[in-house]
């Protein structure tokens, strides 16, 4: 329980610390420190939780389970890797003047206090809470988004601003009408808004608000998945933010939000006994992977691009917590992990690509291998990795959830692998030449650390190749606990 | 007080406060709007303190003083004095099409009833009839920010939003818990924050506080250059 509160005020600490602290470098060197002393305490609780199956802290206000304890792990592991890549990279901006050491002061302050949002949402206990800590994380990143000041970033920030306003007041919504239910039966108070109470009383929560309660916290919480059609933030506040910001919201953001939306699934399939909530999902999740596989093709800079990648897979794991079965949630599970490891590694590189060549456009950006081969190599694994080649961990979670598509769905395997492959081809289509291509004269010399995206790409081939048996074991539990509905 | 007497009073309240929702949905000016939102602030504390003193909860006193200081006062001042900072009080926006807006309002309205009444009867509360209402509102002040052109008006529908969310949390289970209350109305008080800021980066970026003149930059991004 120590380990846990460690976890939870380190970036709370490290957040307002950073704020009083005025010289730039010194404020990087300490956000590596602050969240890696996260990620490190975040271990140690990931194994405490691991040998007692679930824990409540601090009267249980905090609920840690198999689910959530593993994408704190992960929150924390990507969190870490990103610090240690935007010290040089945030050191280039402020020489090139995109940034002044103020708003150099924001961004560490907002990033470890976004790192805080993201934990309090993952372990909290109450549903209430989650909301305000997502909206929470929302906020730090809206200013994040905006940090170099340019028209696109302001315009970028406002519309990610109202957008995800909107839809997470949806999402409130619906809450309240859970607790409208939950009340009745929880009594008035905070009972009938924590988790664990709930799944125990499930059966007895009125299955019609449950179901008019499901539609508004999808929309809501599907806001800021990114899920068509409400995903138009998504690319603008992916392309104009700083890319140390495009990789966590790409990588852990949208994580928090699937979170919440399928802990509310297990609540909803309790209380309806249907797979109302199920179909919903799939059906959002499908056409998600369509357009956005369809409109990657039509994209010209490279970060937005990448951020089309996000949105189809986001929508696949979607599409596979709605399927529900023991093997889909498996692998929406293993594919959550995968992708955030590897698509924070994909941001990294684009980050040092776009900053040696000086642009972000994909047309200017040619013959990375031969200007600098670490980058060059980085784009083309991770893209490789991305795309679903094995010997990758992508490869291994669509197949699974390929396979599960085809016991439950069969018919829907068809417009599944049209998807991936429609998205695959737009992503070498636009790869191929940035790496190989004609060099570019432009080109400068910049100081990188590909050293997080090799850690990523190798966990990413890891777990392609044979997933670690405590993994598997912490995968097959959570996704029994998806699947079963109960804590 | 007699039940049946609070009863009605916040029927009444209710009603009062879908007009309202209609009201801002309507004005052309800019003051007018301003108006209306902090008319609909006090109208919730006052709801909220009313159905705190008829059913004996406590902590939605708190809920209905934190609700009359940010939602009646602060959040309008500070909107006012952005408002004479940026020298748009005199403003006038044009509306998309009135007469449609208010069709399209009525019938969102009608859908809400339509929607939310099934569920209403499964409740024992006596604010139970402000729900169908208070979806009502939330969906309303959502088509504000939809026809509105102006970042300021988009914010005031975004708050309009907000407050009714915070109305349909009374009429459906009389508030709720108050850390969550207390959690929500932080969020709302930093957005607020973060809004003014963003009004300024605008102004000095834009030239001006229409949306178009935004999306405009980001739209450029697609097309070839």
């Amino acid at each position: 329980m120590n380990f846990f509160i460690a976890t939870l005020i380190t970036p709370l600490l490290g957040g307002f610390l950073l704020g009083i602290i005025r010289t730039p470098k010194l404020a990087a060197k300490l956000n590596i420190f602050t969240s890696s002393l996260t990620f490190l305490f975040s271990i140690f609780l990931s194994f405490e939780v691991l040998g007692k199956d679930s824990l409540d802290a601090l009267n249980g206000w905090f609920h840690l389970d198999a689910y959530n304890v593993f994408l704190v792990a992960l929150t924390a592991f990507v969190g870490m890797t990103t610090t240690i890549f935007s010290k040089p990279y945030m050191q280039h901006e402020l020489e090139i003047g995109r940034v002044n050491e103020r708003r150099m002061r924001l961004y560490h302050s907002m990033y470890q206090l976004f790192q805080f949002g993201m934990l309090l949402g993952f372990t909290t206990n109450n549903i209430g809470v989650l909301w305000v800590s997502l909206e929470l994380a929302t906020l730090a990143t809206v200013l994040l988004v905006s940090l170099y000041r340019t028209p696109a970033s302001i315009a970028a920030a406002w519309k990610y601003f109202i957008l995800c306003g909107m839809g997470i007041a949806l999402a409130l919504f619906g809450t309240i009408l859970v607790f409208f239910t939950s009340s009745t039966i929880l009594g008035h108070g905070n009972e009938a808004l924590t988790w664990s109470l709930l799944y125990a009383q499930a059966g007895q929560l009125d299955p019609a608000v449950m179901s008019i309660a499901f539609c508004f916290l999808m929309v809501g919480y599907g806001t800021k998945v990114g899920l068509v059609p409400m995903h138009a933030w998504l690319p603008d506040a992916h392309g104009e933010g700083p890319t140390p910001v495009s990789a966590v919201l790409s990588g852990l953001l949208l994580n928090l939000a699937l979170y919440a939306l399928v802990r509310f699934k297990m609540l909803v399939d309790g209380s309806t006994h249907t797979h109302m909530a199920g179909h919903i999902m799939m059906g959002f999740g499908m056409v998600s992977l369509l357009v956005a596989a369809m409109s990657l093709h039509k994209q010209r800079d490279i970060k937005r691009m990448f951020s089309f990648s996000s949105i189809e897979h986001m929508a696949l794991m979607t599409f596979a917590f709605g399927i529900g079965t023991q093997l889909a949630a498996f692998a929406a599970l293993l594919h959550m992990t995968v992708h955030s490891l590897v698509k924070s590694g994909i941001f990294f590189t684009v980050g040092h690509a776009a900053q040696v060549m000086g642009t972000q456009k994909m047309a200017e950006i040619r013959g990375l291998i031969v200007h600098h081969p670490g980058i060059g190599w980085g784009l083309l694994i991770g893209t490789a990795a991305i795309a679903g080649f094995p010997p990758f961990g992508v490869f291994m979670s669509e197949f699974l959830l390929f396979t599960a598509t085809l016991e439950s769905y069969p018919w829907l395997a068809v417009p599944l692998l049209l998807g991936l492959l429609i998205a695959m081809g737009g992503l070498f289509r636009f790869v191929q030449p940035m790496v190989y291509g004609e060099t570019a004269e432009h080109a400068k010399h910049v100081q990188v650390n590909m050293m997080p995206v090799y850690i990523h790409f190798g966990l990413a081939l890891i777990l392609g190749l044979s997933i670690p048996l405590f993994l598997s074991q912490w995968y097959h539990q959570a996704a029994a606990l998806i699947v079963g509905g109960s804590i | 007080m007699s039940l049946a007497f609070a009863q009605q009073i916040i029927d009444g309240m209710a009603a009062l406060t879908l007009l309202i929702s209609f009201s801002l949905l309507a004005q052309h000016r800019m003051l007018s709007v301003l108006h209306w939102f902090a008319a609909q602030g006090w109208l919730l504390a006052a709801t909220a303190a009313l159905v705190a003193y008829s059913t004996g909860e406590s902590e939605l006193y708190i809920s209905a003083i934190m609700t009359f200081l940010l939602k009646g006062l602060l959040l309008p001042w500070m909107l006012w004095r952005v408002i004479r900072k940026l020298h748009v009080h005199r403003e006038v926006e044009s509306l998309m099409n009135s007469g449609m807006t208010v069709i399209i309002a009525v019938a969102v309205t009608l859908f809400s009833f339509h929607v939310i009444q099934p569920i209403e009867a499964t409740s024992e509360l006596m604010t139970r009839n402000s729900m169908a209402i208070a979806t009502a509102c939330v969906l309303l002040s959502m088509l504000m920010m939809i026809t509105r052109k102006k970042a300021i008006t988009q914010v005031i529908g975004f708050l309009a939003v907000e407050n009714s969310l915070f109305f349909a949390a009374i009429g459906a289970t009389n508030g709720m818990p108050l850390v969550v209350e207390i959690g929500i109305a932080f969020d709302v008080l930093i957005a607020a924050l973060i809004f003014g800021l963003f009004f300024f980066q605008i102004r000095n970026t834009f030239d001006s506080m229409e949306i178009d003149a935004m999306q405009a930059s980001l739209i450029h991004k697609d097309d070839d250059e």
